[in-house]
């Protein structure tokens, strides 16, 4: 089969990704990590993200938004603390002025609720049919604690796996907005920056690895520890915190919200005591529903769902983004 | 709202799974639709039956049984949205998949369901991609007959329509068949009703049961079809009467009907089988794809070696064909069984290694 041309799968986070990280990037660059976030000199965390969305508003948030909190998530995945972002706006001709000013404040409001700063950015304008009204790419500087080492190499058998709340939520709000369903109620966004969420339960408990479950959801991230560590995993379908409406969507469409990205939810890999973690974490806003899904094994290879009933349903790497199935 | 609970019930299941437990004969049961094999991996039922009992997928992923010379035509199309169900896309053609059609500048679009290519039709020439069962069908035949009303001659369909029973006929017809049961098709039978397999057991000697797609449905009905088996009693039973009646959604069959007709079809990795397919009528032929744009669908190519007929009958499992692993995968699929998720040699190929 013909691989000579990108398509919207080498985009998906998942196989063919990893690929074309490998094959083209990494054989150049020689990367030091394929992590998110890298951490430089003095303990000082760096990432980049770009941000494509359509539609460009959606219910629970906007690219504007977005852009903060990607970036300070996968800043703050490392324990790091964000304090830096930089800015750059890809504007397509004929855009409006007024939503420009509104994805601009939102940026604003979203850096002060991560209290984060905008130091720096750029601004480029492209003939009209080339952005799809605007991309913007963030770039982001925090700090890492004394003491603090997330790494995957930390995880260990017994280990816990606990997410912070409901999966699926950004995926199915955005398939309802763009794909006009007119769920009611409308399916919200759950788009939110987790650093002062992340740098609670790095005091509340041992925290030894954090993701944030964007792109390729919560089973891609446990099949890349899988990869990492050697270890096997086991979750149970029944703790998987997933509201009526994604389940809903879910079935109807033939896809499964373990894949789905989500902009506010991270996976965290727990050694030790987690009650009062889980407590912790409960008290926070972006916490409130979390929720040991299961835990690091050497029981099993690979990533497996234990299902409601008792089966045991394995969760492999995609190769590429879910597609709708026909019946 | 059916209240689903019930049939996922852990304390019902754990009994049935029990019982399971005392056949000690090897059985082997067919589930002919696509969304039982994707109900099957998604509650990890394989896991639970003893090692006896064995599930093999049929031929009801309409996307898998796609002729890849479907795609070859397609991507030739110039100026022409091609409107499609999201799983068509990578199914792969000779050398390409509709997806990377797409990237080098064909117009592909996946839609939700075929009413949105009557919308891309108003603005520019626009072929549907007319796979699947019964159960899809009747919705695409419906956009056909409100084309015409709205005279959007920008719209075709083309029509690569499958139908289950004639399918699973053309299975049994075969002398080495292998099956003691099938799990029939839920979605289907709300079309065409519980009465379509009533041959199965009249002419073929074997049983089936119409089953929905919860973890109990489909224990119900194996546990049935071991009942059958025991006492040599095949029959053709409706576990799924929620939903499924004796004679179908006459209203839909009627739509069928008036906008397409029985055919032979070309199924991938079996061949022509006999009336198993459905065209548009002449009425409608303005809206015909394979007419409008002269297309013909081609058998594979060549002798593939591909065994995909024999893992379909039961004859062999996937790891004694020849091909797979070696020259067929799921990212470079010769038969049908390893095109899509659901298909017995892709499931094989993930799970089975």
């Amino acid at each position: 089969m013909k691989d000579d041309i990108i398509t919207l799968g080498h985009g998906s986070g998942g196989g063919l990704t990893r690929r074309l990280i490998n094959d083209i990037f990494d054989k150049n660059f020689k990367l030091p990590t394929l992590d998110d976030a890298v951490e430089i000199e003095n303990r000082t965390v760096v990432t980049t993200d770009a941000h494509v969305i359509k539609p460009i508003f959606f219910p629970g948030g906007d690219i504007g938004k977005l852009s903060v909190t990607g970036t300070v998530n996968d800043v703050s995945m490392k324990g790091a603390v964000p304090k830096y972002l930089l800015i750059t706006y890809i504007i397509e001709e004929g855009f409006k002025i007024d939503d420009l000013k509104t994805i601009t404040e939102s940026v604003q409001k979203a850096a002060e609720d991560a209290n984060v700063k905008i130091i720096a950015g750029d601004t480029k304008v492209v003939e009209r049919g080339k952005a799809d009204g605007m991309y913007i790419t963030t770039t982001g500087i925090g700090f890492l604690p004394e003491g603090v080492n997330l790494i995957s190499k930390n995880i260990k058998n017994g280990d816990k796996i606990i997410v912070n709340g409901n999966i699926g939520d950004h995926t199915v709000a955005i398939i309802n907005a763009r794909e006009k369903l007119n769920l009611t109620p409308t399916p919200q966004s759950d788009c939110a920056s987790l650093n002062g969420l992340v740098q609670l339960m790095l005091k509340s408990g041992n925290v030894k690895f954090l993701r944030d479950a964007t792109r390729g959801g919560v089973a891609t991230i446990l099949n890349e520890v899988v990869e990492d560590t050697g270890l096997g995993i086991i979750i149970n379908e029944e703790d998987v915190p997933i509201n009526d409406a994604v389940n809903a969507i879910c079935g109807l469409l033939g896809l499964d919200a373990l894949y789905m990205a989500n902009e506010g939810k991270l996976v965290s890999f727990v050694s030790g005591e987690t009650s009062k973690l889980i407590n912790e974490m409960k008290k926070h806003k972006y916490g409130k529903e979390s929720k040991i899904i299961g835990e690091v094994t050497t029981e099993v290879k690979g990533v497996y769902l234990r299902t409601s009933i008792g089966g045991l349903r394995p969760l492999l790497m995609l190769e590429s983004d879910p597609l709708p199935r026909i019946c | 709202m059916i209240d689903l609970s019930k049939y996922r019930d852990p304390k019902l299941i754990q009994r049935i799974v029990e019982d399971l437990q005392n056949w000690n004969k090897p059985i082997k049961i067919m589930e002919v639709c696509g969304s039982h094999t994707m109900a099957i991996g998604h509650w990890g039922i394989r896991k639970l039956l003893p090692k006896n009992i064995s599930l093999i997928s049929g031929p009801g992923c309409p996307v898998c049984v796609t002729p890849s010379s479907l795609i070859d035509e397609l991507i030739k199309m110039k100026n022409i949205t091609i409107a499609t169900f999201g799983d068509v896309i990578r199914v792969p053609g000779k050398d390409e998949t509709l997806e990377h059609a797409r990237a080098r500048g064909l117009d592909v679009r996946i839609v939700y369901s075929p009413l949105e290519a009557l919308e891309m039709a108003k603005e520019k020439e626009t072929i549907f991609v007319g796979i699947g069962f019964e159960t899809t069908i009747p919705g695409i035949a419906q956009t056909i007959l409100m084309a015409k009303q709205q005279k959007l001659h920008n719209f075709s369909v083309f029509p690569a329509f499958k139908l289950v029973p004639p399918a699973l006929e053309a299975l049994l017809s075969a002398d080495d068949i292998k099956l003691d049961g099938f799990l029939l098709p839920g979605h289907v039978s709300v079309i065409i009703g519980s009465e379509s397999y009533v041959l199965l057991p009249e002419k073929y000697n074997i049983g089936g049961v119409v089953t929905g797609f919860e973890p109990l449905d489909i224990l119900t009905a194996i546990k049935i079809i071991i009942e059958q088996v025991k006492h040599n009693k095949p029959a053709i039973v409706n576990e799924y009467n929620r939903v499924v009646n004796i004679v179908g959604n006459k209203s839909a069959q009627k739509v069928i009907d008036t906008v397409l007709t029985t055919e032979n079809a070309l199924w991938r990795g079996i061949g022509w089988i006999h009336k198993s397919g459905l065209g548009i009528r002449d009425k409608f032929r303005e809206f015909d794809a394979s007419k409008k744009y002269n297309i013909t669908l081609r058998e594979e190519e060549g002798n593939t070696g591909c065994r995909c007929a024999d893992v379909l009958k039961g004859i062999i499992i996937p790891p004694e064909c020849p091909l797979f692993e070696k020259t067929c995968n799921p990212a470079n699929p010769i038969g049908p069984c390893m095109v899509s998720s659901e298909g017995s040699c892709a499931a094989y190929y993930k799970y089975e290694r």
